[in-house]
């Protein structure tokens, strides 16, 4: 139906309805274009670091296997293989093999990984991402025919078992994130350590006994809320200034009588850890004991508990849940941080396991971040298959918390 | 009867409950420890650093060279390399985050809003060393094919700014459609009510009517991306330099002190002082930026009952 322009000018033409209706259309195309492009920005993200952990590598024996022998390595006896270390390497290597566990009593597949590993010695010369990789792939494998005529190409990915469990090295196809990993592991424990008493203890005396009125309190809230905000580089310039320097007598172990060590260690990455999520599990902690209904606390009471009593045995059991899940998102938040363990001193290379929390230590996202800024294509690979490992390791914490959450909600019900 | 009325279970006094309650004070009573330790070493350390000889506050915050080999330490470079930075965030981050709040909170239904809403979760979730990657090996490229490599340095702000933007863009739309959420719906019947479309409802009741919290939400996202470290510290360079050009490398402030304090730094050096120092403006920035937050919020608070 067709409205008609009246006199007065009260109602409109259609084409003034036509119109409005048309830019309502367009606007909600725009907002759903920027919705879309959050999404894609994530789904780049994702496919950029798949793209980089896999793809062609062009590989260098310094011996190759054939020259070895002429059936397949796998297929020799031990004694053969033994012949082939003792033929290829100096007298002086061999005898030090020999004597970390006598050749003759290690297995077949020990051995074949020895010669792989000192005799074979496969070198990764050059590497491709993912798309050119399938895309590219005759061009790529007539550049590597003509620069590199000893080496050949293979299909690899750089996330694979090894690289999880080798420690660092400076040679990209050798390094693993094991040791990272524990160190980012013993941080995080540590962290939790500080922050889970402090944070739910905190939580407990604002929620259950602190009276809004009075100004100590007020300032602890108005406190905990800025605290949250305060960048995590800062966290680490008050860890630098406190944990490694001024109190480095404790963190570093020396008087406990651990002697040698430094204090820019684990303990004093994991105390910096420890208050940066702090305030996140306070406020965490805070939102679980609030949503604990009050009916429960009465009739607590009313049954003569006391205030504590009532505390302990009825708020925290019902908080607990929102607890638990508020923790996990603090790890996980904790898993990631990269800049306060660089100003408190993570090292970026480091050979041997951390024995302790006295020890030195590096951290996963610490690796990422220094191979990122490595200029060599190939630690780009395995910065980008660390990522992949962090990535993982968090969406599993998460998906943890997501499960925990809706266990809570269905109680609710 | 008068046995009872001896006792008097008011005047008890239960230790174990009042040790309890020491205990639990003293635990909210840390977090004020924490932040009179970032004060107080920011303070201590900083005040070294302007007691250096050749050093001044007045030329800290006004000279435009920051080269300490020589002695120069003028702050100016990292804080306009910083608020670069933030600005192509922002430039990022606001449209498409508002775009994502106004369209989760007004027009998406329940499940567009079910797919969504995790994924912009996961990408509020993922690590800023992270986003460091994407920028210098995905960002980066794409900027020097466009441009050209003569105008774009390998590292350089915009591309750290942009990818900063991807990162703050989920805390930005979830606290904006949190504001927008909470507008009452009889605010958008009424608009209906008067025959304005749905865009116009969005744009002129809703929007308007959410405006602190959308404030609120914009600056907590300046200040995010004013503290943000790894991303600028991996893409846009490292040391530091004067220019307003966003294609050219330039360190920030956090970028510096990342790098100053990743290598061994030895104590009560000025380098050593000086990341306390720029730690202290970093702070006092962040500070600033939430009094104004919160002042804004309540300037344009609109309560509805």
């Amino acid at each position: 139906m067709n409205v008609e322009p009246s006199e007065n000018g009260y109602s409109h033409s259609s084409a003034f309805f036509q119109r409005r209706y048309v830019i309502g259309i367009i606007w909600n195309k725009i907002l759903l274009i920027s919705t879309i492009i959050g999404i894609i920005a994530l789904f780049t993200l994702l496919l950029t670091v798949i793209n980089q952990s896999i793809g062609l590598v062009a590989v260098e024996y310094k011996i190759n296997p054939s020259l070895l022998s002429n059936v397949p390595l796998e297929d020799l006896t031990s004694q053969e293989l033994i012949t082939i270390l003792q033929d290829n390497l100096t007298s002086y290597r061999f005898r030090t093999l020999n004597r970390e566990k006598p050749l003759l009593s290690r297995s077949q597949t020990e051995l074949l990984e020895l010669v792989n590993e000192k005799v074979v010695d496969p070198k990764i010369i050059a590497s491709w991402y993912l798309i050119p990789s399938i895309t590219q792939k005759n061009q790529i494998s007539e550049f590597v025919k003509e620069k590199y005529p000893n080496a050949f190409l293979k299909f690899y990915s750089w996330l694979n078992w090894n690289f999880i469990v080798r420690s660092m090295s400076s040679r990209p196809e050798l390094a693993g994130v094991r040791i990272a990993i524990k160190g980012s592991a013993f941080i995080v424990l540590i962290a939790i350590f500080l922050a889970l008493p402090l944070g739910v203890g905190a939580a407990i005396y604002l929620e259950e006994y602190a009276h809004p009125s009075r100004w100590i309190n007020r300032i602890i809230q108005t406190n905990i809320d800025n605290l949250a905000g305060v960048p995590s580089i800062i966290y680490g310039i008050l860890g630098l200034a406190v944990f490694v320097r001024a109190l480095s007598p404790i963190t570093s172990g020396s008087i406990f009588g651990f002697e040698g060590n430094t204090s820019r260690n684990i303990l004093s990455a994991g105390f910096t850890m420890g208050l940066l999520i702090l305030p996140m599990f306070i406020i965490n902690a805070q939102e679980a004991i609030r949503s604990v209904p009050v009916s429960l606390r009465y009739a607590s009471y009313s049954l003569g508990a006391t205030k504590w009593q009532t505390i302990w045995s009825h708020v925290l059991p019902s908080a607990m849940t929102g607890i638990l899940t508020g923790s996990i998102l603090a790890i996980s938040r904790a898993l990631g941080e990269t800049a306060p363990l660089i100003v408190v001193g993570a090292s970026t290379y480091i050979t041997s396991d951390p024995k302790g929390p006295f020890s030195g230590f590096s951290a996963l996202p610490i690796l990422i971040y220094n191979w990122t800024t490595r200029p060599q294509d190939q630690f780009r690979n395995i910065a980008a298959a660390a990522i992949i490992v962090l990535l993982i390791i968090l969406l599993t914490i998460n998906a943890f918390a997501i499960i925990l959450r809706n266990r809570l909600s269905e109680k609710r019900i | 009867m008068k046995k009872y009325d001896q006792i008097n279970l008011k005047k008890k006094i239960h230790w174990f409950e009042l040790t309890i309650e020491g205990f639990l004070f003293f635990c909210g009573f840390a977090s004020i420890l924490t932040t009179s330790g970032i004060i107080y070493e920011l303070l201590k350390e900083s005040l070294l650093f302007f007691r250096t000889p050749g050093v001044s506050l007045v030329k800290f915050l006004t000279t435009t060279r920051w080269s300490p080999t020589i002695g120069e330490y003028g702050v100016i470079p990292l804080v306009t390399s910083t608020l670069i930075t933030s600005f192509f965030a922002m430039i990022v981050a606001i449209p498409i985050g508002l775009g994502v709040a106004i369209y989760l909170s007004e027009y998406a239904d329940f499940r567009i809003k079910k797919i969504i809403k995790p994924a912009i979760e996961i990408l509020a979730g993922i690590p800023t060393v992270v986003y460091g990657y994407f920028a210098l090996t995905f960002m980066t490229p794409i900027l020097r094919a466009i441009f050209g490599t003569d105008t774009v340095q390998i590292y350089n702000m915009m591309s750290a700014g942009l990818i900063m933007g991807v990162m703050i863009l989920p805390i930005f739309s979830s606290m904006s459609e949190d504001a927008l959420h909470a507008v009452p719906l009889s605010l958008r019947e009424a608009a209906y009510a008067l025959g304005g479309t749905k865009l116009e409802t969005a744009l002129k009741v809703v929007v308007p009517s959410a405006l602190s919290g959308i404030i609120a939400a914009f600056i907590i996202s300046i200040s995010r991306a004013v503290g943000e470290t790894m991303i600028v510290a991996i893409a846009a360079g490292s040391g530091t330099a004067f220019t307003f050009n966003p294609f050219k490398a330039a360190e920030t402030m956090t970028g510096y002190i990342a790098r100053i304090s990743g290598g061994d730094i030895a104590y009560d050096t000025p380098d050593y002082n000086s990341i306390f120092a720029i730690g202290l403006l970093l702070f006092s920035i962040k500070l600033a930026l939430n009094i104004l937050s919160r002042r804004l919020a309540r300037k344009y608070r609109e309560v509805y009952e």
